[in-house]
């Protein structure tokens, strides 16, 4: 299966309708606000990413409707920003996005072990969905955290230093809901020298 | 002015040109696909690439400003190189399948690839292959062959002013579509195919029927609607297979509509190709003498001096000339164009011309548009104000219903009334028409086809001569006919005051009072109830309703089928030329009237077309000169009368089927379905 950022055709399945939570309409007003009047087509992005949000990380073809209505623009026009971006999503997502680096650094330092990881926990191939709705497992390029490779990056969060053990600590607490720690898990703070 | 250098020559160019105008100046042509001239620049293709001293790496011609004292090379081995390269990119997925695409033969790609290709490929892996997209019934997709050059997109958001099309994805995922796969919703959606410089976008109806090669080419003009646009007709045999625009900066620059592209399938169809004359109540085929003898006898029965002539869409001069004068030889003078009653005002030119000219609408700062709907009665001149929108931030105002002109603008009323507020002042857009340079006014059929029609434009000159509209020496006041047959039939004085205003209740009169022959030139759009009594002589070459209803039918043949002259609505005296010969046995109208003539105590006076055409530019001056512009003259009417309340309605109800050949046409019936979404 494809990475759900990079498919170009809206998903069409679910009737749900999206209209903004209030909470979002008053962040939409202030984004578009940044830009002269006349030109608040220059916010989609941004408002691309708030609908993402309110929609469980993916969009819609009412999501999308719902944007280009709320910047006076035509469809298509916001169509072809969500499908250039492999951040928009257009198929459902699990609770936990996860991207997984694949760049030189990382893959030096063992991402393809993490990859057995991930995909052994979750039971997803790259692409895929697992079937209880809490991950989605796709390849990204370098998200320009190499200093401490290999990692990933989870929903909104890095997580860094990653080997098997740890990394598969990650992934069943999420998978049992509990609270995890972000950044590091081998504990350094920032990029500090480790110990040896 | 500044100077370049351009492969050692010294060329003067202007401001705010770019390094590849400035190579055209020069002469030097500069491999493409992505520029086009009337679109914005994209600069995606990278085939333009030149060298231009102290850069590092080649340009994009087509995007980079040329400045004072550039030096630009563009024939250098490494740009050739780099072309080369850029070639071998385009390839790597665009498909090898020539032999079968419509573009073969006027593909850019493919000529291109003559002087910039590599003989061999260095590519192993798969191409990709792209989904087709459905984008309605004109336009064929094979989008594999797409190389996103985006000059699609382009034109339907800003000439068309459609956003329909768009480029999703990006890289490999790239690809051109229709949102979910509909029709795309514009009269000019056809101009997406000459644009395309591969074979992704080709004519659905003309796939695969003729390589470009093989067809005969005709300059000719466009008679769907009353611009006139020029066009190139390209013929096999006695079938006309497509059209296309020709350049002309005037009129149409290089676009035609829709219709103008595609309904020329109904050239074929349902066409009389000889004579028929009605026998107990049955169209009968016949003999020429048989039906010319019989029309004499009918004539001589039914009272010479009342005989009538009724000019339809597409009545060229030639026929209008001869028709009159044949007529008039019989001692009657009732002839009459107005079958959609629309009204004018006698010897007044510039009653009934678009008298600024096509091209001024670039110009304006201010458009009123009365009872008009642009965007179906001259689907080109609505690009055009489309243009002048984006351009010069036109304004445009509307009285009429509100429809989609693909632009935006006030919607003053539904009303004629609004006249009067205009005249006095109280209109809302009234101000705009006192502070503004340049002003036209667009004044529509369905504002002048009422009984009131004079006083319309009575009133809207005394409103041109109010705001400047019209001054000494410019005329902003225009009026847009729909039929390309209209003003050249009221220059040669085709018409007769007794009909004017009530041209149904007046014919009809006329002829329950003396049940007299009527002929009728491709005069298909009157309601034939009026007709009710009258011996009917149908010329025309289509079997459309009234040919049905005809006592006698006479062929003649299409617009492609002889060389005809017509007036455009500007005023400009246009000739159209033969691209085949006449289907079966149909004659040219001025030659059934030349030998009507024979059996009546006057003959006409001409032998061939070309007395013709000099007895026809001896009478009236007008058509001395072909393809000119008249000079604009001044508005010599205009009284200030209160116009009375009447809702607009405008008159065209169908785009793709407005006269004889667009209803026999099978594509134009798809698209009135398709589109339109209305039963043909
Ligand atoms: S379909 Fe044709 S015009 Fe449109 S982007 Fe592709 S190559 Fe260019
Ligand atoms: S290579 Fe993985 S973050 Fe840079
Ligand atoms: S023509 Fe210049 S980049 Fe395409």
């Amino acid at each position: 299966m494809k990475h759900p950022g990079m498919i170009n055709i809206v998903s069409d399945t679910s009737n749900e309708i999206f209209e903004w939570s209030e909470r979002n309409f008053s962040k939409v007003k202030i984004v578009i606000e940044k830009y002269p009047a006349g030109k608040q087509q220059s916010a989609v992005i941004p408002i691309l990413d708030l609908a993402q949000r309110q929609n469980n990380g993916w969009l819609n073809r009412s999501a999308i409707e719902k944007v280009s209505e709320t910047l006076s623009m035509s469809f298509i026009r916001v169509m072809e920003v969500v499908s250039f971006y492999s951040m928009f999503n257009l198929e459902p997502v699990g609770k936990n996005f996860i991207q997984i680096c694949r760049t030189t650094p990382c893959w030096l330092r063992g991402s393809n072990k993490l990859l057995d990881v991930v995909k052994e926990v979750t039971g997803c191939n790259l692409g895929e969905t697992s079937e209880d709705k809490k991950f989605t497992l796709v390849e990204v390029e370098c998200l320009g955290a190499c200093c401490n490779s290999p990692m990933v990056q989870i929903n909104d969060d890095y997580y860094e230093d990653l080997n098997e053990d740890n990394f598969r600590k990650v992934l069943l607490k999420l998978k049992n809901n509990e609270n995890i720690n972000k950044g590091s898990q081998s504990g350094r703070r920032g990029s500090s020298p480790e110990k040896n | 002015m500044p100077f370049i250098t351009i492969d050692n020559q010294e060329i003067e160019f202007e401001d705010g040109m770019t390094v590849m105008q400035a190579c055209e100046l020069a002469g030097v042509e500069i491999p493409r696909f992505c520029y086009h001239d009337r679109l914005s620049i994209a600069g995606n293709c990278r085939m333009c690439l030149v060298e231009m001293d102290k850069s590092p790496k080649p340009i994009a011609s087509c995007a980079m400003p040329a400045t004072e004292g550039m030096k630009i090379k563009t024939n250098t081995d490494s740009i050739k190189r780099a072309r080369k390269g850029i070639m071998e990119f385009l390839l790597i997925n665009h498909p090898l399948d020539c032999p079968i695409c419509d573009q073969g033969g006027e593909c850019d790609l493919q000529d291109q690839a003559l002087h910039y290709g590599l003989d061999r490929s260095r590519y192993e892996e798969n191409k990709r292959a792209v989904k087709n997209k459905y984008m309605g019934p004109l336009v064929g997709t094979i989008m594999t062959r797409c190389i996103h050059c985006t000059r699609c997109v382009r034109f339907s958001t800003e000439i068309a002013g459609v956003d329909d099309l768009g480029l999703l994805g990006r890289g490999e995922n790239a690809e051109i579509t229709t949102y979910l796969e509909k029709a795309i919703e514009s009269e000019l959606s056809g101009n997406v195919i000459d644009l395309c410089p591969v074979g992704a976008l080709t004519n659905k109806p003309y796939a695969f029927k003729a390589r470009p090669w093989e067809l005969n080419k005709t300059e000719s003009v466009d008679i769907f609607d009353a611009m006139g646009s020029s066009i190139r007709i390209d013929t096999l045999g006695k079938k006309t297979l497509r059209v296309l625009p020709r350049l002309n900066e005037e009129i149409n620059e290089e676009w035609i509509s829709d219709k103008s592209r595609f309904a020329i399938d109904g050239l074929s169809k349902e066409r009389i190709d000889i004579p028929y004359i009605k026998r107990n109540g049955k169209l009968i085929s016949t003999e020429w003498d048989e039906v010319l003898n019989r029309i004499t006898q009918e004539i001589s029965k039914h009272g010479k001096e009342n005989t009538l002539a009724l000019s339809g869409k597409f009545t060229d001069i030639e026929t209008l000339f001869a028709t009159k004068y044949f007529v008039q030889s019989l001692g009657s003078n009732f002839f009459d164009c107005r079958y959609d009653n629309a009204q004018f005002i006698e010897n007044q030119r510039s009653s009934y011309l678009f008298n600024s000219s096509i091209q001024e609408i670039d110009n304006a700062e201010v458009i009123l548009l009365v009872g008009t709907n642009p965007r179906w009665e001259a689907s080109v001149l609505n690009a055009r104000i489309r243009k002048s929108y984006i351009n010069n931030d036109c304004k445009i105002g509307l009285i009429g219903k509100k429809i989609d002109l693909t632009y935006e603008y006030s919607h003053l009323s539904d009303n004629i009334e609004h006249l009067n507020d205009l005249l006095n002042d109280r209109s809302p857009f009234s101000e705009l028409l006192k502070n503004s340079k340049k002003s036209l006014m667009i004044i529509g059929n369905s504002a002048i086809n009422f009984r009131d029609g004079k006083e319309v434009l009575n009133v809207c000159s005394e409103i041109a001569k109010k705001y400047n509209i019209s001054t000494n020496n410019f005329n902003g006041f225009n009026v847009l006919q729909q039929d390309i047959s209209k003003a050249g039939a009221i220059d040669i004085g085709f018409y007769n005051n007794d009909f004017a205003q009530n041209f149904d209740q007046k014919i009809k009169d006329h002829i329950s009072k003396f049940n007299p022959v009527v002929f009728l030139l491709s005069c298909d759009e009157i309601n034939h109830s009026i007709l009710e009594g009258a011996f009917i002589v149908y010329l025309g070459h289509h079997g459309d309703v009234l040919a049905q209803l005809a006592n006698v039918v006479l062929p003649t043949p299409a617009y492609t089928e002889k060389s005809s002259t017509y007036v455009n609505m500007e005023g400009r005296v246009l000739q159209t030329t033969r691209c085949y010969h006449p289907l079966g046995e149909s004659k040219e109208e001025w030659k059934i009237f030349r030998s009507l003539s024979n059996n009546f105590s006057q003959k006409l006076r001409f032998n061939n077309l070309s007395e013709l055409r000099n007895e026809i530019s001896n009478l009236f001056p007008v058509f001395k000169e072909i393809n000119n512009l008249p000079s604009s003259s001044k508005l010599d009417f205009g009284s200030a009368t209160k116009i009375e309340n009447r809702v607009l309605e405008y008159n065209i109800k169908n785009f793709y089927m407005t006269d004889v050949i667009s209803r026999a046409s099978i594509t134009m019936a798809n698209c009135s379905r398709e589109i339109l979404n209305k039963v043909a």
